[in-house]
């Protein structure tokens, strides 16, 4: 194989190509993944939110 | 030959390119957090690279592709690693969860991370002595190799190399801070790629191809010198003979050593905590396992069928090519084999590997120094964060020269495996518990913080050859080398019994030791599942 007739090592030359295509697989298929909002981002929004509502109910009587 | 014109034309503007980003990092640097983990909001293209470029340097190029081209292929087994455990496991499953936490606890370095996890400032300047003590030697390895690549090459005296090497990495890390740092390693990292694929495709076509260069190579089996074939070496295309000393060596230290001790390299994981979300570290896998194939996997094979040329030139095997000595293989075959201006290039790419190795090793420890233990033991926070981490890296960089000066280079050659199994087994199993077991207390924590070290410090200074005979201090206290000379204790590496024994401690200590609170424990683990 390869011209290699180790097969742990024309093995590890094979697995180190598939390893990189793994992480290459892996991007492209998450790519757009995980993108989600910290926790104290979502907690900040939310507050502001709730201000936003008051000040409304408030200013306007909404 | 090469003309020194025209190599220190490329070389002043590659300075110049190095000198505008650690001024770009300098102007977006606004206080502690950008300083230390780069805003939280580095792109995952400069993430990505900056991880390779900082965990590649020199000796994984020059001395590892030297050991390929004196033992063979099977040192791929190291690539594999570098790549699924180093890349695709640190980033997947490691990476991911410590963004998270990092961000949840508002740690801004590695041992801020733990000792926030676990609630114990012990953790943190223990640990942060740990790095500070342990990286010089490591950091002197580079600096050192990269001085002597300088002296040859540039023609310039090794001492004013030294000095001006230093200070130009210094004064990118300490103004630019790790800003700083990541974008000149994300140029250095795009060298280092360029090069390291164009000696890639001009080795292979030089040889006649993929299967034809390897066969070739088989087929210099019955070469392998007498003295390699009793330490197991059966061939640059054969794994090594199973117990023999070389293989052991492979196995234990190359294999394990390297390959697993990246997953609690400080100087890796506090770049985890530079991006803004998951999909970052998602994008950041893709570049980063291409990166390290193109690095280690190059070198290795590289290194290996550079047998096959030097046998078809000269008649002879790469090491008596080298002149006996492993390190010089792949300069000489570079220089001998590649066309002149690729010499160039490559002299670029080793510096590169070199200079964002040094950067990120030098930010570690002034981080460590600075933050982890003087402002943890002086019980302070606030303003000063940065001043303190910028006289912490100045502080890092004279250690490192001075070490270079004063340490014969027996004991400074293992200084990169000493601090990589060390980190292992004093950081591996607090830093996995943290992210995996809830349940994992502080006091099992610190057990396997301290177990590890110890063990690991034991194990180098009185059992595993290689150090033990360097440092000296058996042989002045039991009057041989190694406590134990029979096979195979003097050639295992210190990792396969430092890094279980400390695991064993942290689990053991962590269910002998009353739970975490519930509520500290979920502020931790916030938003991860």
């Amino acid at each position: 194989m390869l011209g290699i007739n180790d097969p742990w090592i024309w093995g590890v030359y094979l697995l180190s190509f598939l390893s990189a295509l793994l992480c290459v697989g892996y991007g492209l298929a998450n790519w757009n993944r995980g993108g989600e909002k910290e926790a104290n981002e979502i907690r900040e929004e939310v507050s502001w939110e709730k201000g936003e509502a008051q000040m409304e109910e408030k200013e306007l009587g909404l | 030959m090469i003309d020194i014109v025209y190599l220190n034309i490329i070389i002043l503007v590659y300075i110049l390119a190095i000198g505008y980003l650690g001024y770009r990092g300098w102007k977006d640097t606004c206080n502690s957090e950008d300083y230390m983990v780069g805003g939280r909001k580095i792109h995952p293209y400069v993430m990505a690279m900056s991880y390779g470029a900082t965990f590649i340097s020199t000796s994984a190029i020059v001395g590892f592709g030297g050991v390929a081209g004196l033992f063979g292929m099977g040192l791929l087994w190291l690539t594999f690693l570098n790549i699924f455990v180093g890349i695709f496991i640190a980033f997947v499953v490691f990476g991911k969860r410590t963004r998270k936490m990092g961000h949840n606890l508002s740690a801004m370095t590695f041992p801020e991370l733990l000792s926030r996890r676990f609630d114990s400032r012990f953790i943190q300047y223990f640990s942060g002595l740990v790095i500070f003590l342990g990286m010089p030697m490591y950091a002197s390895v580079v600096l050192i190799g990269a001085a002597r690549f300088i002296e040859t090459t540039l023609a310039i005296d090794f001492n004013l190399a030294l000095m001006f090497f230093s200070l130009i990495i210094a004064a990118y890390v300490v103004i630019g801070g790790l800003k700083g740092v990541m974008y000149t390693d994300a140029l250095q990292a795009t060298i280092m790629f360029a090069g390291m694929a164009f000696l890639l495709v001009m080795t292979y076509s030089h040889l006649g191809g993929i299967v034809q260069a390897h066969q070739a190579l088989t087929n210099l089996a019955a070469l392998v010198p007498a003295n390699l074939a009793a330490m197991g070496h059966q061939g640059w295309t054969v794994m090594p003979a199973a117990g023999s000393a070389w293989w052991w060596t492979l196995i234990s230290t190359l294999v394990l050593g390297v390959g697993i001790g990246v997953l609690a390299m400080p100087q890796l994981v506090v770049r985890f905590m530079t991006v803004k979300s998951g999909r970052e570290l998602n994008r950041a896998v893709l570049i980063g396992g291409v990166f390290i194939l193109m690095m280690t996997g190059v070198a290795f094979v590289v290194g290996a069928l550079s047998n096959v040329y030097f046998f078809e030139r000269d008649g002879v095997i790469a090491i008596a090519a080298a002149s006996g000595n492993s390190d010089s293989i792949i300069p000489v075959y570079i220089n001998s084999a590649m066309p002149e201006w690729f010499v160039y290039i490559f002299m670029l790419t080793l510096l590169a590997a070199a200079m964002s190795t040094l950067s990120s090793q030098f930010h570690a420890q002034g981080t460590a120094i600075g933050r982890d233990v003087y402002e943890t033991v002086a019980g302070m926070r606030g303003g000063r964060s940065i001043l303190i981490t910028r006289i912490g890296i100045i502080i890092a960089v004279v250690v490192a020269v001075i070490l270079g000066y004063v340490l014969p280079p027996s004991i400074i050659a293992p200084g990169t495996a000493i601090f990589f199994g060390l980190c292992a087994a004093a950081f591996l199993p607090m830093y996995s518990c943290a992210l995996f077991w809830k349940r994992a207390t502080k006091a099992g924590a610190i057990a396997g913080l301290v177990t590890g070290t110890f063990v690991s410090l034991f194990m180098l200074v009185f059992v595993h050859q290689k150090e033990a005979a360097a440092l000296g201090i058996a042989r002045m206290v039991l009057g041989r080398d190694v406590l134990i000379t029979s096979m195979p204790w003097p050639v295992v590496d210190p990792i396969v019994v430092a890094l279980p024994l400390a695991f064993v401690a942290t689990v053991a200590v962590s269910l002998a030791t009353k739970p975490p609170a519930a509520e500290h424990v979920e502020k931790c683990f916030e938003g991860i599942d």
